[in-house]
């Protein structure tokens, strides 16, 4: 069996911040109400994760759960768990309404890391970063594609549709370029 | 002559010197001026040329204003027109270029306009067009677009990077003068986030220039010292070199940085466009002078009295060693003492006003300066440069009294403030009667999306021109309620308005009164206009062209305005004002772009195969923002060629497709049959598990709008597969109707286009291929036509679905993205002894069009229904309703009397040109002959060695056998005989084996 | 360019986050409906200057339809609310009567 491979190969780039492709991620999508009682036992049972407040991502270890929409979830959780965390789901979801699907390969994900990683977003999103909360997954644009991104030890976790990483990538390189901070010193 | 002073000089740095060039003659200038300043500083008072008479045209302000000083700047590449000497700041090797002259600036061709200026009057243009048509064409326009035109366009790229940036804030100042600096004190004392941008390089505009004492000590130490408290503050930021370009809905607001303007090639982006979201914008943009009317008002060496001062106290240019100051106000005896105080001469003061009596003229008398009540200019003299100036009575026609030499003129006609931000976005203006003005009406101010006032005008944009008023004014705009900083001002006595000078000037001298410099309007102009019957400003303005020039009649509007009303012997407020658009001032297209161009220009849709067929020879097809290979060649192959091995190889041994640009859509839950119902045509929650169906979606107008296979995955689950580029549109289509119009039924769809690739494996020796690659049986009995499985092959998880678009044995093989290419390669590698070649998307039309296929965006145009394309048996006769059928139902879409799907077969074999129109006998009611059918797809069939087409022909099917005329583009037509739109394989034997 | 906020995920989105949908509140006319029923709910619009009841999809976010009020000639924005009803909640016509006091309502 060959193994799974991120679209850009894990490029980086070294500018004002550090722009790095990661993954292989795994990451799947959980559409269910969130106010199905047993919603929050299943994550609880098979993540250790509670149900995120709205915009709110939590965290444990490796794993997350990301608050999509009224009716969606992320989770973010290492590749190799995927299929087992979809069959865990599936399980302790029987009989309800909701849909889980392995999203691992549509997407592309990048980190943004340095002091100032946040002056490259900035330039990309039409988001006030000022008033985001520590641990906000904020859905919004990257220029002209669909973004998610949430903040992390040293920098920013984005996340993509996986066609259109090259343009993300070159969209991060451009707006790290060295010399271009929108608050020098 | 214009030369620097020995002394003085607040902005440049004499320590520091920069060479420049200005028409390839070397320059010097010091690090602070601009490249105004320092053009003056070496004598080039003569830096354009007008736009229609090809007047000379000096330097007439110091700032945005400036309507004359704008040059070509840069070379090569960095060749930018039409930039603006005044706001330019100087940079060492900068190279200038002066525009719109030919063969040179001192000796201009185009001057001869000048000399026919009589026959060039307002409206000249539209007059022109309404004369004999032939003379239009081939005797004005051709001399008219030979000399049209300010600057240069570059021909070569732009090496420069781009950039925007988004930023949010409660309070956005526009302006850092004193009342700018103020308001952003005041409210950044109440915890406010607050943005300060300042258009030029320095904090605080006009004060410093004008002797305005704060707390006793001039203005600079107030403004250092509030620099200095505001820098420290974290919910400040403070830019300068951005121009707030424009004010818009809710806040929001477009703002030009200057980044590396001045410091080209430093690897910095050259420009950044910041787009701002403010929940409140306070505009303390400050006033423009205006220049007075009077004969010859445009020659080089008048310029505005404040710009004067200027030069003298920012930069140590001197204008000339002897300046005539004329004014019908206090402010420019402000200019006199400048001058005075820098050594210079004044000779007179020209003050059109019968009295003048304030602290200022006093001083300006105590200084020995002769101040002549009830003057103006009746001429200016000289050429190409100001040599002396004829005096008059302001009160009478133009008679001269006497004359004095001098070599530069110092103007004021008064103080506009600078409303263009606060106009951009509705807010109106009342008119001031003591200064002559239009001043932002606080009563109407533009409101944002609770209702609220959006944008407060502070300072002298707030028509407030005495220093002693301003900060006050910032402080109250601000939310503020605490003492305001002492501002010591000179008392100023009233200006009085002066539209002509003199007010009885005879008509030769209203010929000479320029309005407008850039575009040439004069007096005379704006009043024939008027006799013409031209009474709103709107229509006059683009009669005239006053104001339409790049300045956008910054230092013309209110003069022509005032003229416009005098005509019409109506009041300033009545005739109103043109409406102010965004920009303030030109922003480069480069930063309107930012980072869209080149690789990322726009986002480029990539499968995992792309890297793939990049190295293996493909021609790139773009298909929505995706690229699909349209062929693979191989060395010294066409692409049609590349197309027609690539068929012949899929019919007759094995092709292999990159299809993961379909989309996949899943559908679930316990109303996802029902659901599926009325998004398609025909049925779908009768799909048995494990069987695929192809299916057709209508829009509620019933027409066409996608079709793909649908597999149903399990009891509540359905895969639907959409066409490429399509996915998107489809799954937000079916995620309105859920949410929207059946929000009760339990329903959840996700889209996965991009979670797998999808590779068609196509041909005779398809099978074998997979059986090869190994790990589920592929056998026809285990896998028939049109079922699914689910399983691993080569390794890799995978779903097969034996579906066909090509009419031949064909598997789509769906794995996750991230090992497309790895089953990609293992399909090439164990395909070589099958003879597989990849195929690309031209080949695959191809092989739909052999087999009678129809493809959404070919043979549908958005007004075709399933119905036309024979395809009604996708259409359920039974279901009570589905989302196009009452649209269906319409009288128009239910007639027999339609264009239907045929073939078409050429009679000579030749390819039917696509989009050929065959025309019927008679007209329209147009005029146009009536037409009876088109072609929808053509291609030249490899299998079949002819053309073959698809089309849709007025009641085609019943028309079989008859001959069809298609004329051809470039004359002649062809003949192609109405056929069964399937040509290949009639029964589908082939794909079903 | 406007600012909406979502009522679903609460983010005060800008306009570049938005899709428009056209008018809100279409009753759908389908099988068994006259041509006039059907002609109203394809084509026929209010287009209203002043105020309008719309469509909105937070496209670049959550992904959900939400409905807004909002006066087409002045922009100002009355309130937001979810699109799984089928009329304006009453504190938002309470707003837009305290704000429009000649509005004729809904209609
Ligand atoms: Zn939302």
């Amino acid at each position: 069996m060959s193994e799974a491979a991120s679209a850009l190969g894990n490029a980086s780039f070294e500018g004002f911040a550090t722009i790095r492709e990661i993954g292989p991620m795994g990451m799947i999508a959980l559409r269910a109400k969130h106010d199905l009682p047993q919603l929050s036992a299943a994550l609880t049972a098979v993540l250790g994760l509670g149900l995120p407040e709205r915009r709110r991502i939590l965290t444990r270890g490796e794993v997350r759960v990301g608050w999509m929409s009224p009716d969606e979830l992320l989770i973010v959780l290492p590749y190799g768990d995927v299929a087992a965390t979809v069959a865990a789901l599936t399980q302790a979801l029987a009989g309800v309404h909701m849909l889980v699907a392995d999203v691992s390969d549509a997407r592309c994900i990048f980190r943004i890391e340095g002091e100032k990683a946040a002056q490259v977003l900035m330039k990309l999103c039409p988001v006030d970063f000022a008033m985001l909360a520590p641990d906000e997954l904020r859905r919004t644009r990257t220029a002209q594609v669909p973004a998610a991104f949430w903040a992390e030890q040293g920098g920013y976790t984005l996340v993509a549709f996986r066609s259109v990483a090259a343009y993300v990538m070159g969209l991060l390189t451009h707006s790290a370029q060295p010399g271009s901070e929108l608050f020098p010193g | 002559m214009s030369t620097r002073l020995a002394r003085g000089g607040r902005l440049i740095d004499r320590a520091t010197a920069h060479e420049f060039t200005f028409n390839g003659k070397r320059m010097a200038g010091f690090a602070g001026d601009t490249l105004a300043s320092a053009l003056l500083a070496n004598d080039q008072m003569l830096v354009g040329r007008s736009f229609k008479y090809h007047r000379p045209r000096g330097i007439v302000a110091s700032g945005a204003e400036e309507p004359n000083a704008l040059v070509n700047l840069g070379q090569g590449a960095r060749l930018e027109p039409n930039q603006r000497t005044t706001t330019t700041e100087l940079f060492p090797g900068l190279a200038a270029a002066s525009q719109n002259h030919w063969p040179s600036l001192e000796f201009d061709v185009g001057v001869v306009n000048n000399a026919v200026a009589r026959f060039l009057p307002a409206g000249f243009y539209y007059k022109t067009f309404l004369q004999p048509r032939a003379a239009w064409k081939h005797l004005f326009e051709p001399v008219i677009r030979a000399s049209a035109g300010l600057g240069r366009a570059p021909t070569e790229a732009d090496p420069d990077r781009y950039e925007q940036a988004y930023a949010h804030c409660d309070l956005l100042v526009v302006g850092g003068g004193i009342a700018g600096l103020q308001a952003a004190l005041t409210a950044a004392g109440t915890g406010a986030r607050v943005i300060v941008l300042e258009q030029t390089a320095h904090w605080g505009g006009r004060a410093p220039v004008d002797d305005v004492l704060i707390d006793e000590k001039p203005a600079d130490h107030w403004v250092a010292a509030t620099v200095a408290a505001l820098s420290a503050m974290p919910n400040v930021t403070l830019r300068l070199r951005c121009m707030a370009a424009g004010v818009y809905d809710h806040g929001y607001v477009l703002a030009e940085e200057r980044v590396a303007d001045h410091t080209p090639g430093d690897g910095r982006p050259k420009k950044r466009l910041w787009r701002i979201r403010a929940a409140k914008v306070i505009t303390a943009t400050g006033a423009i002078e205006r220049p007075l009317p009077f004969a010859g008002n445009d020659i080089p060496g008048v310029m505005l009295a404040s710009a004067v001062r200027d030069y003298i106290v920012n930069w140590a240019v001197s204008p000339g060693d002897r300046v005539v100051i004329v004014t019908n106000n206090d402010d420019a005896y402000r200019t006199a003492i400048a001058v005075h105080r820098a050594g210079l001469t004044v000779p007179a003061v020209l003050d059109a006003r019968t009295e003048a009596d304030g602290d200022l003229v006093q001083e300006v008398r105590s200084l020995g300066i002769a101040v002549h009540l009830n003057r103006g200019i009746a001429k200016v003299k000289g050429g190409r440069r100001v040599s002396g100036v004829a005096v008059c009575a302001q009160a009478g026609e133009g008679a001269v009294l006497d004359e004095i030499a001098c070599d530069a003129v110092a103007m004021s006609g008064g103080w506009s403030p600078v409303v263009h931000l606060w106009s951009h976005c509705g807010g109106k203006l009342i008119w001031d009667e003591a200064q002559a003005a239009f001043r932002p009406d606080p009563q109407r101010p533009p409101i944002t999306h609770d209702g609220q006032a959006m944008v407060a005008a502070v300072g002298s944009a707030n028509g407030l021109l005495q220093a002693d008023e301003v900060l006050a004014d910032a402080i109250r705009a601000a939310g503020g309620s605490g003492p305001a900083p002492k501002v010591h001002a000179p008392a100023e006595a009233a200006m009085v308005p002066v539209w002509m000078m003199p007010q009885g000037a005879s008509a030769e001298l209203r010929a000479k009164m320029w309005l407008d410099y850039q575009n040439d309007v004069k007096v005379a102009d704006v009043q024939l206009a008027a006799r013409e019957g031209y009474e709103s400003v709107e229509h006059t303005k683009r009669y005239t062209t006053l104001g339409m020039a790049t300045d956008q009649g910054k230092l013309s509007n209110i003069n022509g305005l005032a003229v416009l009303a005098g005509s019409l012997n109506a009041p300033i407020p009545q005739v109103g004002t043109t409406t102010f658009r965004p920009p303030y001032t030109p922003v480069t297209l480069g930063a309107l772009a930012g980072e869209a161009r080149g690789e990322i220009f726009q986002p480029l849709r990539r499968t995992p195969m792309h890297d793939w067929h990049q190295a293996h020879g493909v021609y790139w097809e773009p298909v929505g923002l995706w690229r699909r290979p349209y062929c693979y060649t191989r060395p010294g192959e066409s692409h049609a060629d590349a197309v027609k091995r690539e068929v012949v190889n899929a019919r007759s041994h094995l092709g292999l497709l990159d299809a993961s640009t379909l989309g996949k859509i899943v559908v679930k839950g316990p109303d996802a049959g029902r659901f599926l119902d009325m998004m398609y045509t025909n049925v779908m929650s009768s799909l048995p598990v494990g069987r695929c169906r192809y299916g057709l979606m209508c829009n509620e107008n019933g027409f066409l709008m996608d079709d793909g296979v649908v597999a149903r995955i399990s009891d509540d689950t359905w895969l639907c597969h959409t066409t490429s580029g399509g996915a998107d549109r489809i799954h937000a289509h079916m995620e309105d109707w859920l949410q929207c119009e059946w929000w009760d039924w339990q329903v959840y769809t996700a889209n996965l286009t991009e979670q797998y690739a999808q590779i068609a494996v196509v041909g005779p020796s398809a099978r074998k291929l997979l059986e090869k690659l190994g790990g589920m049986d592929v056998s026809k009995e285990a896998l028939p036509f049109m079922h699914w499985a689910e399983g691993t092959l080569a390794g890799i998880p995978a779903r097969a679905f034996r579906i066909s678009f090509s009419g031949e044995l064909s598997y789509e093989i769906a794995v996750p993205a991230g090992q497309g290419l790895a089953f990609w390669e293992a399909c090439i590698a164990a395909g070589k002894e099958f003879g597989l070649m990849p195929y690309g998307t031209e080949a695959l039309h191809v092989l739909r069009a052999e087999k009678g296929f129809i493809m959404i965006g070919d043979e549908t145009d958005g007004t075709v229904i399933p119905q036309d394309l024979n395809l009604g048996w996708a259409v359920s006769k039974k279901k009570a309703d589905f989302i196009g059928k009452r649209g269906q139902e319409r009288t128009f879409l239910a007639s027999p009397d339609r264009w239907k799907l045929v073939g078409l077969e050429t009679l000579d074999g030749s390819v039917l040109p696509d989009g050929a129109i065959a025309p019927a006998p008679g007209m329209n009611a147009n005029g146009q002959r009536n037409t009876q059918g088109r072609v929808t797809s053509t291609y030249y069939s490899p299998t079949l060695k002819k053309g073959i087409a698809m089309g849709l022909v007025h009641r085609g099917p019943d028309r079989m056998g008859e001959v069809l005329e298609f004329p051809k583009i470039w004359g002649g037509v062809v003949k192609a005989r109405i056929v069964d739109p399937v040509f290949y394989d009639k029964a589908g034997e082939k794909q079903d084996v | 360019m406007l600012i909406l906020e979502c009522p679903y995920c609460g983010v005060k989105a800008e306009e570049t986050e938005l899709s428009p949908g056209h008018e809100a509140h279409l009753k759908r006319f389908g099988p068994g409906s006259s041509d006039e029923q059907f002609e109203s709910y394809m084509f026929a619009r209010k287009n209203p200057k002043g105020v309008h009841f719309e469509r909105w999809r937070h496209t670049y976010g959550c992904g959900k339809w939400f409905l807004a009020a909002r006066c087409t000639a002045t922009l100002e924005v009355f309130g937001t609310y979810p699109a799984q009803t089928s009329e304006p909640p009453a504190d938002i016509v309470a707003k837009i009567k305290a704000r429009r006091p000649n509005w004729e309502g809904v209609k």
